[in-house]
């Protein structure tokens, strides 16, 4: 299978009747566009979840959109503010509606949106039903942390049980849990563990017994802390051993207050952080890949004269207007964009595989002139963001997009520039995009230290900061909710330039006694 | 393998939930939003919802996030006329948030409103928390005065106009099955013994023809039989059923003399329309009598009573007496929730004070279900606010209050509907 050559360019137009292109979709229109689609995705080996393409209104769009995806969520009011701030800013007609949505799950479920063209919905089929799917399907961390097949049951699950928790407990206590679990979901997840494959499906079962029994555990393990014998060792006895970054986890398993339906939710919040958390890490993957198969499989069926010149040219001018990066100075500059950061990647991959230059000989030794496919199969299975471009940006992407980094030292009163797009600069560009694009450096730092399990319960929290980088100010609100879930004294430590620790925040505020 | 699936008739509204718990969520921010919009907002603008102004901060969910100092690496697209080792002056914030910052810092920046609109349900919903209408309950059940025709039935008699077909012709035929079924027993019975004669061998003449006889007079009876009788008819009944009544008449009554001024008009109205939204979500009909008075009273439209100035002297009894005199013209209080709210500033001929509080406490409350009367003054109060006061101690639907300004109105009306929750006892 390998050897196949698969080039657009060595399919030959023959005699066929171009699929009708007129501006109004119908339902056969659609099954018409998506079996030449899905034709094509199997010519290039896009290995797919099952699709199941839901048409909806550009008000259940809004709706998707503050539910953050999720196509059943449970209620809080932050999606509530969501939904009126997304059709606020949609009736000032400061945005447009994303086209599409797709949700990592099997059957993989995309929205085509009501409005869109004959054009568009062909886009976006092309693009979500076959490149985002297939890359939730291929890539190793959606393969390693999500479980498509079942997050669709997870979340009705979660949305049924806290309505549950609702009714016995109140809206408020379950409204200030999630707030306090949301404050908290960034850190809820796993960074440098791998993962065990997980069955949510297990879970779900063993969901009501593992509630009680680990509140029997936390009420024992506190209560059997033996006081007299290990009076010697409590200054040795470190709890927890090693420090913590999954603070929800560690809320979860060791709050000694928190009820069992507080837990099930905090388990709730962390399991749906650690969903989405693979979408963050491949952002610029994920939409380039979709982008570069949206692109690719329509020109294949313009090839083929399937789709007619007038479908074209409507489907060029959006995919420009998607891919379109604007410069450091334009006005519409809001940092790299990353359909077009990936699409071009994807491009740039296949060119260095079917035509290389000599200097693409010299910095991929490895892929140049290979099978252009494979390559590209492969890169999708095996990367992240970060590790991606580290890999994969070439130089002639770097001259193209004329990036440069800027390095800014808050002890200068100036920024400096670090590189530019030269031979000097190429490596160094390279590295820091990619480490732009390193969760662990643009999410903060902060581990459980110490949880003073003999004594005061107080929960400790380091935060180290990359690069000198200070801690938000939002810090004590966020501490508020911690100590919410927590019961008793938190503070945040942070070493200081002399090297030693010091208190950069603290809950309850030092006076306050309890 | 591909399933299309048209959700589009799916329920809308699946934020609701969601706006609801972020409407309870705000709810104090909003309120205030609220209260502070009823005083900027158009007099005559009562149909629509309302624009709410959140500060952003205080919608803010807070995360850890990075925040300032230390060293922060960029790359930027679009290079133009940089080097390696160009110094440049930092440029001001918020520029080059990199991608990939994704949502991790919205808080801190951007210090920008959260504004959004409720509809005029949610609007009034806020306005009228925890306010209810005085003396409602107690009064309602003794005044089921309104009746309402109801089908209940049918009945043997009654105008033709009411005949029901259906019923009518049912009981005919069993009218006339029931007068028959012995004859056209008999008929058959007789038929066949005819027909045994027909076919016997025998004549059988005079035997034949006393059957064919009997057959021919049992005959004509039953044609005799009617095809509709008087007893059939049935006739579509109704009764008279008591309903509470849902009518309400809001008189305002203001002291349109030569010591009002426009701005003084323009809180009274404000008052009005705060009365007339609130009444409206207990009643579906509310006539509104404008009366406006100096020395004499008058009827007037809406226009006329905010807008005209007039000039004189003060006899507020002149209102009372005119409202009183339409009360009893064309608003009976058997029918009709009524509803009293006086504006003045105070001013009134000293003498015409006692006469105000009779006619209050002897003809006016005793139909009423509740009368305000509000003060817009800046000045010490007069002899009309003194003998009100003694009006007040006595009658439950009657209250008072003082109004200096403008912000005085949401809270005053409030004062005057807040819950109380020992009424019902």
């Amino acid at each position: 299978m390998t050897n196949k050559n698969n080039t657009a360019e060595n399919i030959h137009k023959t005699n066929v009747t171009p699929l009708d292109d007129t501006p109004d979709w119908t339902f056969d229109l659609l099954g018409q566009y998506q079996h030449e689609i899905a034709r094509v995705a199997d010519f290039y080996r896009l290995d797919t979840y099952t699709n199941q393409i839901e048409v909806i209104t550009a008000e259940q769009m809004m709706d998707a959109y503050a539910s953050v995806g999720m196509p059943i969520g449970y209620s809080h009011w932050t999606f509530g503010k969501k939904f009126i701030q997304t059709e606020q800013n949609y009736k000032r007609g400061q945005m447009g509606l994303a086209y599409e949505i797709v949700i990592n799950s099997s059957p993989c479920i995309s929205y085509l949106m009501e409005e869109n063209t004959l054009t568009m919905q062909a886009l976006v089929m092309a693009h979500a039903c076959y490149g985002h799917n297939s890359f939730f399907k291929g890539n190793y961390l959606f393969k390693s942390w999500t479980d498509a097949s079942s997050i669709i049951d997870y979340l009705l699950f979660a949305k049924n049980y806290i309505a549950q928790c609702e009714q016995k407990y109140g809206i408020s206590e379950v409204e200030s849990t999630l707030d306090a679990c949301h404050a908290l979901m960034s850190h809820g997840v796993d960074r440098y563990k791998r993962p065990q494959k997980i069955s949510l499906d297990e879970e779900l079962k063993r969901q009501s017994e593992r509630a009680e029994y680990l509140q029997s555990q936390v009420n024992a393990l506190w209560r059997t802390v033996p006081k007299k014998e290990q009076q010697e060792n409590e200054k040795k006895y470190k709890f927890p051993s090693e420090p913590q970054e999954n603070i929800l986890y560690f809320i979860e398993k060791n709050a000694p207050l928190l009820q069992p339906w507080q837990r099930e939710i905090v388990r709730i919040v962390r399991k749906i952080s650690q969903y989405f958390y693979p979408q963050k890490q491949t952002q610029v993957m994920n939409e380039g890949w979709a982008c570069f198969w949206h692109y690719t499989i329509l020109n294949h069926l313009y090839d083929e004269g399937l789709v007619t010149d007038k479908f074209m040219l409507e489907f060029l001018h959006s995919h420009t207007n998607v891919v379109a990066q604007p410069e450091y100075n334009s006005k519409y500059y809001s940092g790299i964009n990353p359909y077009a950061l990936g699409f071009n990647m994807f491009i740039d991959i296949r060119r260095i595989c079917e035509h290389p230059t000599e200097e693409d000989k010299e910095y991929f030794p490895e892929i140049a002139g290979s099978n252009w496919l494979d390559t590209l199969h492969f890169a999708m299975e095996n990367f992240k963001d970060e590790s991606f471009i580290s890999q994969y940006l070439s130089p002639k992407l770097i001259r193209d997009f004329k990036l440069f980094h800027i390095h800014d030292d808050s002890d200068n009163n100036y920024v400096e520039i670090g590189a530019i797009h030269n031979e000097q600069g190429y490596k160094k560009v390279r590295h820091n995009l990619a480490n732009q694009y390193n969760l662990s450096n643009i999410e903060v730092n902060i581990q459980i230290v110490d949880a003073n399990v003999d004594g005061d319960r107080a929960l400790t929290l380091r935060y180290t900061p990359h690069n000198g980088v200070e801690l938000g100010n939002s810090k004590d609100e966020v501490l508020k909710h911690l100590y919410y879930l927590w019961h008793f004294d938190v503070k945040i430590i942070q070493e200081d330039s002399s090297g030693e620790d010091k208190v950069i925040a603290c809950c309850p505020q030092k006076k306050a006694d309890d | 393998m591909t399933n299309f699936i048209d959700r589009r008739l799916n329920s809308k509204n699946k934020s609701t939930v969601n706006r609801q718990r972020f409407l309870r969520r705000y709810k104090n921010q909003i309120k205030k939003s609220v209260s502070d919009a009823i005083n900027k907002r158009g007099v005559t603008d009562i149909d629509s919802g309302e624009s709410i102004v959140i500060p952003n901060r205080d919608l803010s969910e807070p995360t850890f996030h990075q925040g300032d100092g230390g060293i922060k690496d960029k790359v930027h697209p679009g290079n133009d006329q940089f080097s390696t080792g160009d110094k440049i002056p930092r440029p001001p914030k918020q520029q080059g948030q990199g991608a990939g910052q994704g949502d991790a810092s919205d808080s801190g920046e951007g210090e920008d409103d959260f504004t959004f609109s409720i509809s005029k349900e949610e609007y009034l919903n806020l306005l009228f928390e925890d306010l209810e209408l005085p003396n409602l309950e107690k009064n309602q059940l003794d005044k089921l005065i309104e009746y309402k025709t109801v089908r209940s039935g049918f009945c043997a008699e009654g105008v033709a106009s009411n005949i029901d077909i259906v019923k009518s012709l049912q009981g005919s035929i069993a009218r006339r099955i029931a007068m028959t079924s012995s004859k056209r027993k008999q008929l058959k019975v007789l038929e066949q013994e005819l027909l045994a004669l027909i076919n016997d061998k025998h004549d059988n003449i005079q035997q034949k023809r006393d059957l064919v006889a009997q057959i021919e007079t049992l005959k004509e009876k039953i044609a005799k039989v009617p095809f509709i009788d008087t007893f059939d008819l049935r006739f579509r009944n109704y009764a008279k059923q008591a309903v509470p009544t849902s009518k309400a008449v809001m008189f305002c009554l203001m002291d349109v003399s030569g010591s009002m001024d426009q701005a003084t008009k323009e809180m009274a109205k404000r008052f009005y329309i705060l009365l007339y939204l609130f009444l409206s979500r207990t009643y579906k009909n509310i006539d509104v009598v404008y009366i406006r008075h100096h020395t004499q009273a008058k009827e007037v439209d809406e226009h006329e009573f905010f807008y005209s100035q007039e000039t004189g002297g003060t006899i507020a009894s002149s209102a009372l007496e005119l409202m009183n005199d339409i009360i009893s013209d064309r608003y009976n209080d058997n029918q009709w929730n009524i509803y009293g709210a006086q504006a003045s500033d105070g001013d009134n001929w000293a003498d015409d004070s006692p006469r105000c509080q009779q006619i209050l406490e002897q003809h006016i409350l005793p139909k009423s279900r509740y009368f305000s009367y509000i003060e817009i003054t800046q000045r010490a109060h007069q002899t009309l606010w003194k003998h009100y006061q003694q009006v007040e101690e006595s009658h439950t639907n009657f209250a008072m209050q003082h109004i200096k300004t403008v912000d005085d109105i949401y809270p005053v009306f409030r004062k005057f509907f807040k819950k109380h929750t020992q009424s019902a006892a």
